[in-house]
């Protein structure tokens, strides 16, 4: 919708364009023949047909169409940049030039004929010269005005306004020959100029020439002013030789409009041409201006684009290399307490660790130790280094979070190199790599954190997949199990194993420790059982093996509680071992009580040789109908309350004592419902894992 | 949390636990072990009694120590543990394999029978 209305828009201008260009060459032609005829009669003495005024009138239809005619051509431009617009300008001027070249051809090759002589050709002459001034001028207006109004205040547009409507109403002025007065004429005509000078002090845009478009700019407006002259000088003598035989014809130096223009236009390349010539040598610091600004950009962007720390250093060392005109410098980084990074710019690292090394030697501070001043130039101090092609040299601290993480320094091998502008400029440059580098950890450690989260997540989906999801039964049992991680992944594990028809063993397990690792060792722990339960082991072998074998694979400090348990519903006998894990919770339906067993055992990996043997027993005992075995983590036990105490063996054994009699999911859900009860939160910090085997 | 204090007395260094120590204090318990071998002390008493909770990683840290104790025979005691506290150390079976003593003379009497 939109790009339908805009292009519309665009043919809609580019028709009135060519309409007002047909309208300006229809009233040029009229201007022609009205003011042959007028001229002519008057000549012959014939009283003319037309109206003497009409000329006139033509001449201002004509200048108003061209107005019209460039202010859309030029104006409503927005592709046009400064050089082009010279370029414009010039061109007109060209062919306005050349044109007039021409006749000038024609009228020499005719050599003093009648018809040269002849006041009707002189006047032809006259007249279409007159247009190629008119024309060319209007084109030059149009394009100083985009050059004044380039950076617009609102003080300027109003002068603009005034000059450029004022000259239009001049030229009602000038159709309606009201009775000339001369004081009238001049003021108008003066007012104009004066406000065509003070517009002409708008050069702001000449700033934004790089040094070849100044060039460029020059030779233009060179060329521009050499054709206005040219043209001026052609259309003045014209109206010199008509003027002397008679006077019935548009004589444009009475013409206010002209006059101001020619008189604008002229001022203002002029003023534009010496103001470019003035500025060629200022030039470069423009330029240098412009590219601190992008390379300050570069460093605050760096951030986002660069993969590392050290492109942020690269990138400060260029810059400000570059800034500042330096012959060498290096950047030190101090990655940690001991190590040190040095980037370098055409200087080796020994030349630069010799004058790190001289500085220290002769304990100044301000580089390498952060003094009270921020920045310091320490070029005095490179005098007494013997050797050294440097003989200027200003040094910056770098801080991210306040913390000096290193030093940038830049070399010259001119002595005071290094001026107060260039402090500044280098100062704000290490400030912003800073703040680069501080964004960069920030990011890096958000990134670290995610990494680890989603580690975890791995972790914790790994450690519920190494749970089994079906358990053993037995007409002889039934088992119910429940395992809950916390946010941090634990390492719970619990399993059954049928080794033959009435072999059936059990094991609970806590890794100690959380995390990635936890979940690994809790892997090597269902690894272990599996393969060492299938081969009928006496549960206290069974432990010694596992020591063994975990030994190689626990670190330092860490090791598994476990209770492995062997069934056997033949004898009805259950055999098993303790190593550490928390003491078994029993019901016994003879004496109606809720006791723990009482017996030894040392956890797996505490004991890391042949001598585990002495610390891990086994033990037997008999089951009847209406047992209750209820195994557990200490996550459990050890389970808080707002209060900070504990949910404790007392209140574990209570709520079995509760339920002893019921079946063991029943007595499962209870005891899971009292432990959340008792936390009062759905939170928990540790893993709940139970396991309670009813005995049939 | 955990707060630290060590004193020496008859040739032996003294470390009081107070307060609980969990997975990221018993970094803490970890390196002020460590100093005190350091330093060369083969008489380490470790004061439990204003130690209200200890977690399998602050387990983890005397257990690591175990082996090496043995073998440069340097000898710890721990001493004045809460029921609670010992509890855990006995349900691991760490009270086997470590040197616990009811209090600090009786600690002492170990650590010089040794």
């Amino acid at each position: 919708m939109a790009f339908f209305g805009f292009n519309q828009h665009f043919v809609h201008t580019k028709a009135i364009t060519r309409l007002l260009f047909t309208v300006g060459f229809i009233t040029w032609l009229a201007l022609v023949f009205t003011d042959l005829s007028v001229l002519f009669s008057s000549a012959n003495d014939i009283k003319p047909d037309l109206p003497t005024w009409l000329p006139g009138v033509m001449l201002n239809l004509f200048i108003l169409s061209l107005f019209y005619y460039y202010k859309l051509k030029i104006e409503r431009d927005e592709v046009l940049n400064f050089v082009d617009l010279l370029w414009r300008v010039f061109a007109t001027g060209l062919v306005a030039t050349v044109v007039s070249l021409a006749l000038r051809l024609v009228e020499f090759l005719l050599n003093d004929t009648k018809l040269t002589t002849h006041i009707v050709f002189k006047d032809l002459i006259y007249l279409i010269n007159l247009g190629l001034m008119i024309s060319f001028l209007m084109m030059a207006f149009s394009a100083w005005k985009r050059l004044i109004l380039y950076q617009k205040s609102k003080w300027l547009l109003r002068l603009w306004a005034f000059f450029e409507f004022g000259l239009l109403a001049s030229l009602v002025y000038n159709s309606f020959k009201i009775p000339l007065v001369e004081w009238l004429y001049g003021t108008l005509l003066g007012i104009f100029v004066v406000a065509g000078l003070v517009l002409s002090g708008n050069m702001k845009w000449v700033a934004f020439l790089n040094f070849r478009q100044k060039w460029t700019s020059l030779l233009l407006l060179l060329l521009t002013i050499f054709y206005l002259l040219y043209i001026f000088y052609t259309n003045s003598a014209l109206t010199e030789s008509i003027g002397n035989i008679s006077p019935y014809f548009t004589d444009y130096r009475y013409h206010i409009f002209v006059l101001s223009l020619i008189v604008f236009v002229t001022i203002y390349s002029i003023f534009s041409f010496l103001v470019i010539l003035f500025n060629l040598p200022t030039t470069s610091v423009f330029e240098q201006k412009l590219e601190e600004v992008v390379n300050f950009q570069r460093i605050s962007q760096s951030i986002q684009t660069e993969q590392s720390e050290e492109s942020v250093y690269n990138i400060l060392l260029e810059t400000s290399v570059s800034s500042v005109f330096a012959d060498a410098a290096w950047l030190e980084i101090n990655s940690n307490a001991q190590e040190q990074k040095l980037f370098t710019y055409k200087i080796t690292d020994k030349e630069s660790q010799e004058i790190i090394n001289h500085l220290n030697a002769h304990h100044i501070k301000g580089v390498f130790d952060q003094g009270n001043e921020k920045t310091k130039n320490l070029s005095k101090h490179l005098a007494s280094l013997r050797g050294s092609r440097f003989r200027s040299i200003l040094a910056f601290p770098i801080y991210v979070k306040g913390e000096n993480i290193g030093n940038l320094a830049l070399l010259k091998e001119l002595p005071e190199g290094f001026n107060k502008e260039m402090t500044k400029i280098v100062s704000t440059f290490s400030n912003q790599a800073g703040i680069s580098i501080e964004n960069f950890r920030l990011m890096e450690e958000a990134l670290q954190n995610e990494r680890y989260k989603e580690e975890l997540k791995i972790a914790k989906t790994v450690q519920k997949s190494l749970l089994p999801t079906l358990l053993e039964q037995d007409k002889d049992f039934e088992i119910a199990a429940f395992s809950e991680s916390a946010d941090e992944v634990g390492g719970d594990y619990y399993d059954t194993l049928r080794i033959n028809d009435h072999l059936i063993s059990i094991i609970i397990a806590d890794v100690s420790g959380k995390g990635t690792t936890a979940a690994f060792h809790m892997s090597q722990m269902k690894g272990i059982f599996h393969s060492l339960a299938q081969s009928d082991m006496e549960p206290d072998n069974f432990m010694v093996h596992a020591n063994q074998a975990l030994v190689y694979c626990l670190e330092r400090g860490s090791f598994i509680s476990a209770t492995y348990f062997v069934i056997n519903t033949e004898t009805k006998k259950i055999k098993y071992a303790r190593a550490g894990h928390c003491p078994v919770l029993y019901y016994s339906s003879l004496s109606k009580q809720v006791t723990y067993f009482k017996d030894k055992g040392v956890a797996l990996g505490m004991v890391r040789n042949k001598t585990y043997t002495n610390f891990i027993h086994a033990y037997e005992f008999e089951y009847v109908q209406g047992d209750l075995m209820v195994l557990y983590t200490d996550g459990i036990t050890e389970a808080k309350n707002s209060k900070g105490e504990e949910f404790g063996y007392n209140r574990l054994l209570e709520s079995v004592e509760e339920v002893s009699s019921l079946s063991a999911a029943q007595v499962q859900d209870h005891l899971i419902k009292n432990l959340y009860a008792f936390s009062g939160t759905d939170n928990i910090d540790d893993d709940y894992t139970t396991m309670i085997v009813r005995f049939n | 949390m955990i707060h630290i204090k060590r004193l020496q007395e008859d040739g032996a260094d003294i470390i009081a636990l107070i307060g609980e120590i969990d997975a990221s204090s018993s970094i803490e318990l970890d390196l002020a072990i460590a100093k005190s071998v350091g330093e060369g002390f083969i008489k380490i008493l470790v004061d439990c009694s204003a130690l209200e909770y200890i977690s399998s990683a602050g387990l983890g840290v005397f257990m690591s120590y175990i082996e090496e104790f043995n073998d440069r025979n340097i000898r710890m005691v721990l001493f004045g543990m809460s029921d609670k506290v010992a509890n855990t150390f006995d349900i691991l079976g760490l009270n086997e394999l470590l040197k616990i003593g009811k209090d600090k003379v009786q600690a002492k009497k170990i650590v010089n029978e040794l």
